[in-house]
C-alpha cells in the first residue's frame, strides 16, 4: 500500500503543473536551490571555526549547545510560514477499500520526508563530518546527530499539531523576543539553562533516546489524532473565514477610481499571497541596515542607489510585476464588463504610489548615516513614481500566467515567466547606472538631480504614459483572456 | 438586435465555429443547444470580445463588437465562476457591478430585493467570501449579478446546470418574464433540452461549429429535438 502511495506522490511531483515551467525558470530556480544548500552545508562545515575563533576558551560543540534553543524556536516560528498540512490530497482514497490508519501513517510519514527537514540535514551533517575530523568520538557524534534529527521531527510533527494557530505563533514569536531580549541585557540567562541540556545530548550518548521518544510521543499523537479525524466535515474541510465586511467608503472620495481602488486593497488583505507581499515589503525597510552600518558601502554610492530603488520600490517591483495577473482569475469578466481600462489602470498606479511614498518616509532615518542616504532615496523614490510606475504597468501587459490569489507566497512561482526576469533590467538596473554615471562625472548632487528631474519629466508625462499604457493592454487582450484561463501554466 | 455575419473561428486548421448569418430581434428568448465541441461558448465568447473571430463579425445593437467597446454598457453575461471574484462577498460583489454600471447602492439593493425568493436566503448577508460558497449557490450570484444595470441583452451560459429544482424553476419565470416584459434579449445555452424548450421561443441547434436546425418553439419542438439528438 505505502509504494502505492508513494508511486502517487512521486507522478503528482512530475505531473504538476509547476513541473512544466519554461525551462529558463526551472534552471534559475534550480540555481538557486543549488546555492543555498551550498551555502549551508558550507556554514555547516565553517561554523567548526568559526566558533572556536569566536569563542576560543570553549568547545564550539558547547557553544553551538547554547544557541540551539533558539535555532528550535526559530525552526518553529518559520514553520508555521513554510509549512502547510499535506491533508488535501487524500480526498479521492476515502472511498476506496484503504485502512484509515494506512492514510494516517502515510500523510505523515511524507511530512517527514519534507524539504524542511532535510534543510537541517544540510547543516548538521557536515558539521559532524567536521567534529569527526577534530577527532571527536565518533559514538557520541553519531549520536548527537541522531538527537538533532528526532528533534527537527519533533519539531516538523510539532508544528502540524499547532495547525497554523496564530495564537500559537505570536506566543512563540514572544518567547523568541523576550529570551533573546533576557539573554542581551544579562537579566537572566536563557542560554546558560538551555545549553548544558542540549550539549547533553552530546556528552552522554545515552540521552539520544529522549528526542527519539519525544519524537514517537509527538508522532503518536498526531497519528491518533488524525486517525479519529478523517472525514470530509472534519480535518479535510478547509477552513472558512468569516468574511469582514468593511464597505471602505473612504474610496469614493477617489471618485471612478474608488470602485477598484476598493477592489484592490480588499484583494490585497483578503487573499494570501497578496498580503504577505505587504508583510515582506514593509521588512524590506529594514534591508538598508544591512549595508549602510558597513564601513565597506560607506562610501560605495551607487550601492546606495541600489539600496534607494530598492527600498521606495520593493512593493512596486513586489506588487507591480504581476499586475494584471493579480485579477486573471476573473479576468474575463472585467473584459466583458463596462469597465474603463485606463481606470483600472490608474487604480494600481495610484496604489503603488502610496506604497513608494510610505516606503521613503519608513527610510527616512537612514539619515543617520548620512545626508546622501537621504538624498539618493528621494532621488529614487521620485524616479520610482514617476518613471518607474508607467514601466512596471507597461511590462505587466506581458504578463500571461495565471495567479491563484490564495495560496501561500512562499516559494510560490506562480505568474512567473522570463518577463519577471527581464523587468529587473530597466526598474533596478537604469536608474542605478543613470545615478551612477553622473555621479562619477559629476558629484553626488547631481546623480540625485538628475534622477530627480527623471521621475518629474515622468510625472508630467503621467497622462500620455498612461495613454500608451492602455493602449497596449487593449491589444493584448486576447492573449491574457486566453492565458489566464489556463490553469496549470 | 444582434446580427452575424459570415462568423468563424478556427484553431490551427480546425474550424470549430462556422454561422452564415444570424438575426437574434430584440426581445427574443434565444436558446442554443448542442453536444460538447458544438461551439456554444465559443459564439457566447466572441459576442463578449474574449476572443476574435478569424472572419466574419458580430453587430450588437449596431455596434460591431470586435472594433468598439460600445456595447458594454448594455450587454451583461454570466459565463462560468471565473466571472466572480472570490474574495468578495456576493452583496460586495454586486455593488461592484453596479459601480460599473452607473448604479448605486440604492438601485442595486432595490434589484435585489426582487430576487429574495430565488436567493431562498442563501446568498445575502451569510458574511461569507464568494469562494466559501457552493456552486450552485455561486451560480444564482452570477445570474442575478448580471441583471444589474438595466441590459438589453443577457448572456447566460448554462444557467440551469447545479441548480437546484426550485430554482431553475424560479430562473425560468425570471428569464421569461425579462424577454416579455422588459423586452431584454436574452441568450441561453443549455444541455436540459426540456428546460430550453419551456423558456426560449427560438431554439438554434449547433453540431461541430454548424447551425443545424434554427426552431421557433412550438409544442412538437421538444420531440424534434429528442429525435435529432437521439441520432
Amino acid at each position: 500500500m505505502f509504494k502505492r502511495f508513494a508511486s502517487l506522490q512521486w507522478k503528482s511531483f512530475f505531473r504538476s503543473a509547476n513541473f512544466g515551467k519554461s525551462l529558463a525558470v526551472k534552471i534559475l530556480m534550480g540555481f538557486f536551490a543549488v546555492y543555498m544548500l551550498v551555502v549551508l552545508a558550507a556554514s555547516g562545515a565553517g561554523i567548526y571555526f568559526l566558533l572556536r575563533k569566536a569563542v576560543p576558551d570553549q568547545s564550539p560543540m558547547w557553544t553551538l549547545s547554547q544557541y540551539l534553543i533558539y535555532w528550535v524556536l526559530i525552526e518553529l516560528f518559520l514553520r508555521y510560514f513554510m509549512q502547510k498540512l499535506p491533508v488535501m490530497d487524500i480526498k479521492p482514497f476515502l472511498t476506496t477499500p484503504v485502512k484509515k490508519s494506512s492514510i494516517a501513517h502515510y500523510i505523515l510519514g511524507r511530512s517527514a520526508a519534507s524539504m524542511y527537514n532535510l534543510l537541517s540535514l544540510f547543516f548538521f551533517v557536515p558539521f559532524c563530518i567536521v567534529l569527526l575530523f577534530e577527532g571527536y568520538p565518533v559514538l557520541n557524534v553519531l549520536l548527537w546527530l541522531v538527537a538533532i534529527m528526532a528533534i527537527v521531527l519533533s519539531i516538523n510533527y510539532l508544528n502540524l499539531l499547532i495547525n497554523k494557530s496564530d495564537k500559537a505563533l505570536a506566543v512563540i514569536g514572544g518567547i523568541i523576543v523576550t529570551s533573546y531580549a533576557l539573554d542581551y541585557f544579562g537579566v537572566f540567562s536563557i542560554k546558560d539553562v538551555f545549553g548544558p541540556i542540549f550539549h547533553g545530548l552530546y556528552a552522554y550518548p545515552i540521552t539520544v533516546l529522549v528526542p527519539l521518544v519525544l519524537a514517537v510521543f509527538i508522532y503518536y499523537i498526531n497519528y491518533k489524532f488524525l486517525h479519529d479525524k478523517i472525514y470530509l466535515d472534519a480535518s479535510l474541510k478547509p477552513k472558512k473565514v468569516q468574511a469582514n465586511t468593511n464597505d471602505l467608503a473612504w474610496t469614493k472620495r477617489f471618485g471612478d477610481l474608488g470602485t477598484f481602488l476598493q477592489l484592490d486593497l480588499k484583494m490585497i488583505w483578503r487573499n494570501k499571497r497578496t498580503k504577505s507581499q505587504v508583510w515582506i515589503s514593509l521588512l524590506f525597510v529594514f534591508y538598508g541596515l544591512i549595508f549602510y552600518t558597513q564601513e565597506i558601502y560607506a562610501s560605495m554610492m551607487p550601492m546606495k542607489a541600489f539600496l534607494g530603488v530598492f527600498m521606495t520600490g520593493i512593493f512596486l517591483s513586489n506588487f507591480g510585476q504581476f499586475i494584471p495577473a493579480w485579477d486573471s482569475s476573473y479576468y474575463s469578466m472585467m473584459m466583458s464588463q463596462n469597465i474603463p481600462l485606463r481606470k483600472y489602470l490608474e487604480s494600481k498606479a495610484l496604489l503603488i504610489s502610496v506604497s513608494v511614498v510610505f516606503m521613503f518616509l519608513l527610510t527616512i532615518p537612514y539619515v543617520y548615516f548620512g545626508w546622501e542616504a537621504l538624498a539618493i532615496n528621494f532621488g529614487c523614490a521620485l524616479y520610482n513614481l514617476g518613471v518607474n510606475i508607467p514601466v512596471i504597468l507597461y511590462f505587466g501587459s506581458f504578463n500571461k500566467k495565471r495567479i491563484e490569489l490564495d495560496q501561500s507566497p512562499f516559494g510560490n512561482m506562480q505568474g512567473t515567466s522570463a518577463n519577471q526576469f527581464l523587468i529587473m533590467v530597466p526598474v533596478l538596473i537604469v536608474p542605478i547606472l543613470i545615478f551612477s554615471l553622473f555621479y562619477y562625472l559629476f558629484s553626488v548632487t547631481v546623480g540625485v538631480t538628475v534622477l530627480c528631474v527623471l521621475g518629474l519629466i515622468g510625472l508630467v508625462l503621467k497622462n500620455t504614459l498612461m495613454d500608451k499604457v492602455t493602449e497596449q493592454y487593449r491589444k493584448k487582450k486576447y492573449g491574457m483572456i486566453a492565458g489566464f484561463k489556463e490553469k496549470n501554466s | 438586435m444582434i446580427t452575424v455575419q459570415n462568423l468563424t473561428k478556427k484553431y490551427g486548421q480546425q474550424t470549430v465555429l462556422n454561422l452564415d448569418h444570424l438575426e437574434i430581434p430584440r426581445g427574443q428568448s434565444f436558446g442554443l443547444v448542442g453536444n460538447n465541441g458544438a461551439g456554444k461558448t465559443t459564439f457566447f465568447s466572441l459576442l463578449l470580445d474574449l476572443i476574435q473571430p478569424s472572419s466574419g463579425h458580430i453587430v450588437n445593437n449596431g455596434v460591431q463588437v470586435n472594433t468598439s467597446e460600445e456595447w458594454k454598457p448594455f450587454t451583461s453575461s454570466f459565463i462560468d465562476e471565473t466571472f466572480l471574484i472570490g474574495y468578495l462577498t456576493p452583496e460586495e460583489y454586486f455593488y461592484f457591478i453596479g459601480d460599473l454600471r452607473g448604479q448605486n447602492k440604492a438601485d442595486v439593493d432595490a434589484l435585489l430585493g426582487q430576487f429574495e425568493d430565488f436567493f431562498h436566503g442563501e446568498i445575502l448577508g451569510q458574511k461569507k467570501y464568494l469562494r466559501d460558497l457552493s456552486k450552485g449557490n455561486q451560480k444564482k450570484a452570477g445570474i442575478v449579478a448580471s441583471f444589474i444595470g438595466n441590459p438589453q441583452v443577457v448572456i447566460l451560459d448554462e444557467p440551469f446546470a447545479n441548480l437546484d429544482p426550485t430554482t431553475q424553476i424560479r430562473l425560468k419565470g425570471i428569464i421569461k418574464d425579462l424577454a416579455a416584459k422588459d423586452n431584454v434579449t436574452v441568450l441561453v445555452s443549455s444541455h436540459d433540452l426540456i428546460h430550453v424548450t419551456e423558456v426560449c421561443e427560438r431554439i438554434v441547434v449547433l453540431n461541430k461549429g454548424e447551425m443545424v436546425k434554427d426552431i421557433k418553439t412550438s409544442t412538437e419542438t421538444l420531440k424534434e429535438l429528442e429525435e435529432f439528438f437521439a441520432g
